[in-house]
């Protein structure tokens, strides 16, 4: 039976500039520039982190565990979402939310996040010094950085069916929502040349499985860090997914990701496509191709496009809304746009790739560096083209060539501000989000699973939140209203 | 006249002068093609300078 999908995706920000270029700096002075801006002050709290645990329950002692770095800068804000200095890179992870619509609005509020600080920080720095920052996932050089959805999955489905359902997806999505790549910049992505690349991050998978994320990257991350009740939920973390522009793309993305996932819940392995023979071979075979021709062969000994592969899971999630339904995902309505958006940019990239120019970001990208390499008769390899690369995810409104490739937007700005503050409604988020609000003096501290207030006198107290669909608006909210103080909260939850 | 009637006015009449008039069935690809060039000329104007330094030094420390 498939549980409530909540979803929401981390992104790291490329960043350049700062004091001395350094960028553990200047992603220090992103992070303390919003918050001394008095949207938070609040830490961020490490009990319960554990990105060493594998799902697949045996220790992988030729793995490298992430290191989870407690020094740098980490806030919690208003909407729920952690913002906070992850290695070298400024990251907002959004909420939890609980439909893929709200958690693409929740995405695109982070790169408003972002925009802010950013104005903040260069008021404080030298001019010569100013910071900038891409939602981009390279740097063309072989450094990569991630953009990572997280889905909560029931306990009960095993991790080898859910390794063998989405691997298909995993490496053939690119093709609707992959972000596009000037040329190629690892070593065994440089052997064949290529001109364009539907995905930013392909070249850089090496397993199918595994627990790493900056090493030997797999294209199932086994990452067992469910951040709720750990009986009964997983945390699938993907990191195998680009930063989008497009906020159709991420929309489709979480939503067809979201619904084959309750898919697999609901009625089991069975009915998803076979494993490519060579998964990792295949995702980057599949970016290198934007004719989209080249196929791969499966276990089932058939071949299969990445068009194939995608068209058969459409069909896979079509089948299980029609006869199961989706509530898990979202409201019908909600369903039924994630299916006739996956549709339409399934048969746009096919047919006539122009006609989704307005939601495809490598086809928005593509088209772009094609136009200018032409006016100008420009060499393949050229800077300028990787320029517009680099521009088109620059967060810099007279900068950014993603805000005039004339993508289509699915929320209106008016909304985006309101997400910049105020948390999602139908999750643990809007408690975290509403606690950081009313009681910022009170809060030492919050993470995923609790919140930690500080009354001034006697031990620290901990409010868990074990269950990601607790802590709503409708469960919480005159519980809040009624607490005027934190004191008076902690009372109310004692009764 | 309205602040948004006459900046409507402007742009049809814009359009007129720069739009060559063209045959039903070959409008689509036409159309494309010119907003195309309109991306591009912008592209000419907000795209950084110097290339070449501005990707260089575009250099960053992996994630994850």
């Amino acid at each position: 039976m498939s549980v409530a999908k909540v979803l929401g995706i981390e992104t790291e920000y490329g960043i350049a500039g700062g004091p001395d270029a350094d960028q553990i700096v200047a992603s220090s002075i992103i992070v303390n520039a919003y918050a001394q801006e008095g949207r938070t002050r609040i830490n961020w709290d490490f009990e319960g982190e554990t990105p060493d645990m594998d799902a697949r329950g045996l220790p992988d002692l030729t793995s490298f565990a992430p290191i989870v770095e407690t020094h740098l800068a980490n806030t919690v804000l208003t909407n729920g979402a952690r913002l906070y200095v992850d290695h070298a890179h400024p990251e907002y992870s959004s909420p939890e939310c609980r439909t893929p619509l709200e958690a693409t609005l929740y995405d695109v509020a982070g790169e408003e996040v972002m925009r802010r600080a950013l104005l903040v920080a260069n008021e404080m720095i030298e001019p010569h010094q100013a910071i900038t920052l891409y939602k981009n996932n390279s740097d063309s050089k072989g450094n990569s950085y991630g953009t990572h959805e997280n889905y909560l999955v029931s306990r009960d489905v095993e991790f080898n069916h859910i390794v063998r359902a989405m691997v298909p997806h995993f490496v053939s999505r690119q093709i609707i929502v992959g972000a596009g790549k000037v040329g190629a910049e690892t070593e065994v992505g440089q052997e064949s040349d290529p001109f364009f690349q539907l995905s930013s991050r392909a070249e850089f998978f090496e397993e199918v499985v595994g627990l790493e994320t900056t090493l030997k990257r797999p294209i199932i991350n086994t990452r067992d860090e469910p951040h709720a009740d750990a009986e009964r939920f997983r945390r699938l973390h993907v990191i195998i997914g680009d930063a989008n522009m497009s906020q159709v793309a991420t929309f489709v993305k979480l939503g067809s990701t979201a619904l084959l996932l309750a898919a697999l819940e609901d009625s089991g392995l069975a009915a998803f496509p076979a494993m490519p023979r060579q998964p990792v071979g295949a995702v980057r075979s599949f970016a290198l191709d934007p004719s989209l021709t080249y196929a791969v062969l499966c276990e089932d000994d058939r071949e299969r496009t990445a068009w194939d592969f995608q068209n058969e899971l459409w069909h896979l999630a079509n089948d299980h809304v029609e006869r199961k339904g989706a509530d898990a995902v979202a409201p019908p309505d909600q369903v039924q746009m994630v299916l006739t958006e996956w549709r339409e940019m399934l048969d746009g990239v096919r047919d006539d790739p122009d006609t989704v120019a307005d939601r495809i970001d490598w086809v928005a990208k593509l088209r772009i560096v094609r136009g200018f390499q032409e006016r100008h008769s420009l060499p393949d390899g050229d800077a300028r083209l990787h320029a517009i690369d680099l521009q088109y995810h620059d967060l810099r409104p007279e900068r950014s060539l993603a805000r005039r490739v004339g993508l289509r937007a699915l929320h209106p700005e008016d909304e985006v501000r309101e997400a910049v503050h105020n948390p999602p409604e139908g999750t643990r988020a809007y408690f975290r989000g509403q606690c950081v609000a009313r009681y910022p003096g009170e809060i030492v501290a919050a993470n995923w699973d609790s919140v930690v207030f500080d009354l001034g006198e006697g031990p620290l107290q901990r409010v868990p939140m074990l269950d990601p669909l607790r802590g709503t608006r409708v469960l919480t909210e005159e519980l809040l209203e009624t607490s005027a103080t934190a004191q008076a909260l902690l009372e109310a939850l004692d009764r | 006249m309205t602040e948004q009637e006459r900046i409507q006015k402007q742009r049809t009449e814009r359009a007129r002068e720069s739009t060559p008039p063209v045959s039903v069935d070959a409008t689509k690809g036409d159309q494309l093609k010119a907003d195309l060039d309109d991306l591009l000329d912008e592209i000419d104007e907000v795209l950084e300078e110097n290339a070449e330094e501005f990707v260089r030094n575009y250099v960053q420390k992996g994630g994850e």
